[in-house]
Order: structure tokens, then C-alpha cells, then sequence
């Protein structure tokens, strides 16, 4: 046989076999019917569907907003990781057990606690809209939505490979004369980068399809505030089908090469520690 | 004595790691810390380096108190038990990090990390990352590592244990041969105490957070100051009872000791001996030592180790044998006293090493 497995555990076919039939039945298959579906629109009918200006718009907002509640994960996450890997402290097991909530919480009851909060007369909404800033019904609102739903991705992709880092390659960083910054840079980021990147990458994902605690603080403006789930949930609403099937399709074709791309970087990263 | 420790004292929370720690060593001696684990010798390097504050007492190289100086100012080069290799630099990032740090001109790094490549044999692999390489080139990029800001003391904490034991013999010598030719101080921890013996100029045993000899191999072996060393260097039996032993009946009742394998002169059935005090024991095993053969007897329900020559009588398990126990260290009080049988009358014994 050609592909071996890489250990010497046995049962390569069987879990293979495995492997491919639960992907094409929980993945391949639902995702084929998208294509299957949409394509009753015909090349011209489908162009048209995806090259709507109030569709690009809904791309525009929903791929950029993700990509900053993402990174913006990324750089909380990360410390908040830190934070609990390296500091005992009172209230480090509550904190810890926080992270999570975000999956938990129906995504509608997000989307209402948040725009409540940052309506123009809410907690956080008014001292904002004071200074100028408006929060809610605006692409602020969607980032924030969105960074609260993604929040454990990173976090909980960083946190085990910061807990498993042995303490003596910053020891030996600091007998050579490395400063913490100097140490963290060079000797903690690279050690990291590959788990930071699969929580980016998650988040990210994640980011895209999210639907439910967007829609409430959205304000869901065409062109401006309006994400591409919801435009497919529009089209649905009016029975129009292949097109928000068209629509879903770019987005998952644009996601795969994202998430595929990240992949790569991130196998290449790690490469240097497998040999 | 170029590096000196001055009643170093270091508590971890609840746990006394090192206890009034006092030793000193000369330029350019190679010192071995042995000791089990949990004995403190790793805490005592890690405080020398600085890694670890000791919460009272001295460290002084080459005169200076070092206490408050940072580990890089220390002129310390470490190596790590595991290496701690970075593993997504190259041997040659590796080698030349603290120079990076140190913002060395690159001409001058590149020419300092070919010449240390050129003293490690590993001219050639400097693209290489650490997962390609094997423990043994790893052991020998860290030496390099921590060589390259040119350290004026070498800390090695365990550098062998990550080896198998083929490789390990080598390496011993080679580093051994590497850190002489250099002429640097330096110190290394280990629990095997063959490793220190073939290594090292001198040996400072550690027990329970506590030094308890410094010495040469010799030194130890020939004259161990606690009943630890006695138990730690060399192989020895305990002795719980030496009174009961003919020629030690003198010794106050209730007194312990133990019993080197040299110690012991074994008679065949048939052989003439010359002295009293002789005792019956049975032999239990013959295991084959190269030189010699290591014998377990067993002398009143005491289990004893003594060592026969391969050219007298043959021997077989469940033999009956006289056997003369001519010298044993008796532990008086932590301190170790070396006892000679009567029967060789009371002046010390010249050639007591001989079997």
C-alpha cells in the first residue's frame, strides 16, 4: 500500500474508510446538494445572483468584520491564555470556566444583551454615543458580536500548548542575555504561532457563519451593516431558493480557500519541530 | 577559589531544597555535584546561574558577590537538562543567539559560530533544525549555545541523562576532553555517580539539601566522611550489628557499619588459613565481573558482597566458605571510622585495597 499511517498503530483502512464516509455524510453531502441546488441558476443566472452590488456589499462586511473580531481574538485571547497558564490567582478557576459561556448562550440571547448594552440608551451605548461613537447598527456592533461569540477559539487552542512549553527554553533565553520582550518574540511566539493560527482560524470560520447575535445589533442596513448569512436567510424568506444557495456557495468556496491557506501556513510552521 | 558558596540556604514552599551550603572550587576544575534526587544539587546550580534566588548566603566568582547580578551579566554559559534548543531556529540561530542579543556585528557572529561548528564537529549542519538532529548533536549545539558569549563558567545541569546509555560513553569523554582543552570552570549536576567519576576533577556529594563530602574520586571511595558516601560511592552492604562479627568485638554493642566487597577475603573448603577470627558463610550467587567474580554469601542470616579472584579454587552456590572480614567502616555518629580485624593486631593496615 502506498499511504502508510505514520505510527505503527494498525487499522489505517478501517479508519480511513471511517474518516472519509462520516466527512462525505456530515460535510461533503450537504454541501454537495448547495452546489447541486444552485446550479439550476445556469453560469449567467449564478453570476448575476453572487455579483449583486447588495451582495458583494453583505461580503464585503461579513469577511472584514470576522477578520477583525478574528484578530482581535487573537491578541485577547492570547493573553488571556497567558494569563491563565502562567498566574495563580483567586478566581482563576471561575475565569477559566467563563471562556466557554459564549457557546453556551442561545446566539439570539447574545445579539439582545449586547445591542441592549450598546443601544444609544444602554450602559455602554450612551457614554459612547456622548464621545461620538455609535456602537450598535453599525459594523462596531457586528465586530462586537462577533469577537464575543469566537472568544474561547483561541484561547483554548493556545492554552494547552502554553501550559506543555517547558520553562527552560525562556531560562535559557534569559542566560543569554534576552530581555522578556526580546524572549517573548523570539523564543514564545514561534512556539505558539502554529496553535494561534488554528484559533484564528476557527474564529474566523466561526465569524463567517454566524447569523444569530449579529441580526439584533446589526441594524441590518443594505450596503452598509448587512452580513451575507442574512442575505441568505432574505432570499429563503422569499422562497428564492437557488439563489441564496449561489450566495452560500461563494461564501464557502471564499471560507475553504481561507481556512485551506491558514492550514498551509500553519503546517509549514510546525514542520521545522517534526524533522 | 573561584567560584565560592557561602552557607546557601533555599527553601521552595514547605520543602528545605538546600540546607547552609558551603563549597568552593578552583579555576579551571571540572566539579561534579552527585547526588540522588531531591538532594539539591540541580536548586544549587540553578542558584549559581541565577535562575534560582537562595534565601540566604553567598555566591561569589572570581571574588565578586553575585547574588544581585542578573544570570547574563554573570558570565555564566548553561546548558539545560533537555537542551531547551529553540526549535524553530536553525543550529546556527541557536549558536548564535546570545550574540544576536548581545547586537554582535553580523561578520563577527557568522566567523564566532563557524569556529565554535569547527570545535563541535558539526561543520556543515548549521541549517539544520534540532528536530533533525540527534541527541548527541543536540547536546553538542547547546554546549555550543552557551559557549558562544565566551563564559568564564559552564553550568551543565544532567547533560547526559537525555542519552542512551551507547552514546552516552562518548560524549562523557568527549566533553570531558572538550571542557580541559579549554581550560574553563565548570560544573555539572548528576545523579550516576560512574558519570561523576569519569568526568570530573572533584566530586561534591549532596544529600538531603546538604553537602556531605568534596572530593576527588579517591578521596571518597578511600576515606567517605558520612555513612552517606559510604553507601553512595562504590558498593557496600550495611552491617547492623558489628560486635556480632568476630575481630569487631571490641566495638560498643548496638553500633552499625557496612562492608566494602574488597573488604572480605573468601577461603575455599579446603583452603589452610592463616588467621583467626575466620567465620562460616554459604555462597548464595557467582555473577561474572571481567576481572573478577562477585560473590553473594551470606554470614549468619547478613547478606554479604565479596569479590574472588578468578585464578584460586572454584566455587559453587550452596558451598560452605571461610571468609575473613578484615576491615569495615563503622558509623559512629554520622562521622565513618575505617575498623581493622584484631586479627591483624592493632597498627593500621597498609595494603587494606588488596583482595
Amino acid at each position: 500500500m502506498r499511504y502508510r499511517s505514520r505510527r505503527g498503530i494498525p487499522g489505517f483502512r478501517l479508519s480511513l474508510g471511517l474518516t472519509v464516509s462520516f466527512l462525505s455524510l456530515m460535510v461533503l453531502l450537504p454541501m454537495l446538494s448547495i452546489v447541486i441546488l444552485s446550479s439550476g441558476l445556469g453560469p449567467r443566472g449564478f453570476w448575476e445572483a453572487v455579483s449583486d452590488p447588495r451582495v458583494l456589499a453583505g461580503y464585503r462586511v461579513s469577511f472584514l468584520c470576522s477578520l477583525i473580531a478574528a484578530s482581535l481574538n487573537s491578541v485577547f485571547g492570547l493573553i488571556l491564555a497567558w494569563v491563565l497558564v502562567r498566574y495563580r490567582f483567586p478566581g482563576r478557576r471561575f475565569i477559566d470556566g467563563l471562556i466557554e459561556l459564549p457557546f453556551a448562550l442561545p446566539t439570539a440571547v447574545t445579539g439582545i444583551a449586547l445591542a441592549t448594552l450598546y443601544s444609544d440608551k444602554g450602559w455602554f451605548g450612551k457614554p459612547l454615543a456622548a464621545l461620538g461613537l455609535r456602537a450598535a447598527y453599525s459594523e462596531t456592533g457586528i465586530i462586537l458580536a462577533l469577537t464575543f461569540i469566537t472568544i474561547p477559539f483561541v484561547v483554548r487552542a493556545v492554552q494547552p500548548v502554553l501550559e506543555q512549553l517547558d520553562r527552560s527554553y525562556e531560562e535559557a533565553g534569559r542566560m543569554l542575555g534576552a530581555s522578556p520582550p526580546q524572549i517573548f518574540r523570539r523564543v514564545i511566539f514561534p512556539e505558539i504561532t502554529p496553535a494561534l493560527l488554528t484559533g484564528f482560524g476557527l474564529s474566523f470560520a466561526r465569524a463567517l457563519g454566524e447569523y444569530g447575535s449579529v441580526v439584533f445589533i446589526a441594524g441590518n442596513m443594505p450596503f452598509r451593516t448587512e452580513i451575507a448569512p442574512l442575505l441568505i436567510m432574505i432570499k429563503l424568506e422569499q422562497f428564492n431558493y437557488m439563489e441564496a444557495t449561489a450566495v452560500a456557495l461563494v461564501m464557502l468556496a471564499a471560507s475553504f480557500l481561507i481556512m485551506f491557506g491558514i492550514n498551509c501556513i500553519q503546517s509549514r510552521a510546525s514542520s521545522f519541530v517534526r524533522g | 577559589m573561584y567560584v565560592n558558596l557561602e552557607h546557601i540556604s533555599k527553601r521552595f514552599d514547605g520543602f528545605q531544597a538546600v540546607r547552609e551550603v558551603s563549597f568552593g572550587i578552583r579555576r579551571g576544575r571540572l566539579a561534579a555535584l552527585l547526588g540522588p534526587s531531591g538532594s539539591g544539587k540541580t536548586t544549587i546550580l540553578r542558584m549559581i546561574a541565577g535562575l534560582e534566588d537562595p534565601d540566604s548566603g553567598d555566591i561569589r566568582i572570581d571574588g565578586l558577590r553575585v547574588n544581585d547580578i542578573e544570570p547574563s551579566r554573570r558570565g555564566i554559559g548553561f546548558v539545560f537538562q533537555n537542551y531547551a534548543l529553540f526549535r524553530y531556529m536553525t543550529v546556527f540561530d541557536n549558536i548564535a543567539f546570545g550574540l544576536t542579543i548581545k547586537k554582535e556585528k553580523p561578520g563577527r557572529i557568522r566567523e564566532r559560530v563557524g569556529e565554535l561548528l569547527q570545535l563541535i564537529g558539526m561543520s556543515g549542519l548549521e541549517k539544520r533544525y534540532p528536530a533533525q538532529l540527534s541527541g548527541g548533536q543536540k547536546q553538542r549545539v547547546a554546549f555550543a549555545r552557551a559557549l558562544a558569549p565566551n563564559p568564564r563558567l559552564l553550568l551543565l545541569d544532567e547533560p547526559f541523562a537525555a542519552i542512551d546509555a551507547k552514546v552516552r560513553r562518548e560524549l562523557r569523554a568527549w566533553l570531558r576532553e572538550m571542557i580541559r582543552s579549554l581550560g574553563l570552570t565548570s560544573i555539572f549536576v548528576t545523579h550516576d555517580q560512574d558519570e561523576a567519576i569519569e568526568v570530573a576533577d572533584e566530586i561534591i556529594v549532596t544529600n538531603q539539601g546538604r553537602v556531605e563530602q568534596m572530593g576527588s574520586s579517591l578521596e571518597l571511595y578511600q576515606s567517605p566522611a558520612t555513612p552517606f558516601v559510604v553507601e553512595f560511592i562504590g558498593a557496600s552492604t550495611p552491617v547492623p550489628e558489628i560486635s556480632a562479627l568476630k575481630g569487631f568485638d571490641g566495638t560498643p554493642p548496638g553500633a552499625g557499619g557496612a562492608v566494602r566487597p574488597e573488604f572480605v577475603s573468601v577461603y575455599a573448603p579446603d583452603e589452610q588459613v592463616q588467621y583467626a577470627h575466620t567465620e562460616e558463610a554459604i555462597v548464595r550467587s557467582i555473577a561474572f565481573r571481567g576481572d573478577s567474580l562477585e560473590l553473594g554469601l551470606t554470614l549468619k542470616g547478613l547478606p554479604l558482597t565479596a569479590a574472588y579472584s578468578l585464578a584460586r579454587a572454584p566455587l559453587a552456590v550452596g558451598d560452605a566458605v571461610r571468609l575473613l572480614i578484615r576491615h569495615l567502616y563503622l558509623f559512629d555518629g554520622g562521622q565513618v571510622r575505617l575498623l581493622q580485624n584484631s586479627a591483624y593486631g592493632n597498627g593500621p593496615s597498609e595494603n587494606f585495597y588488596s583482595i
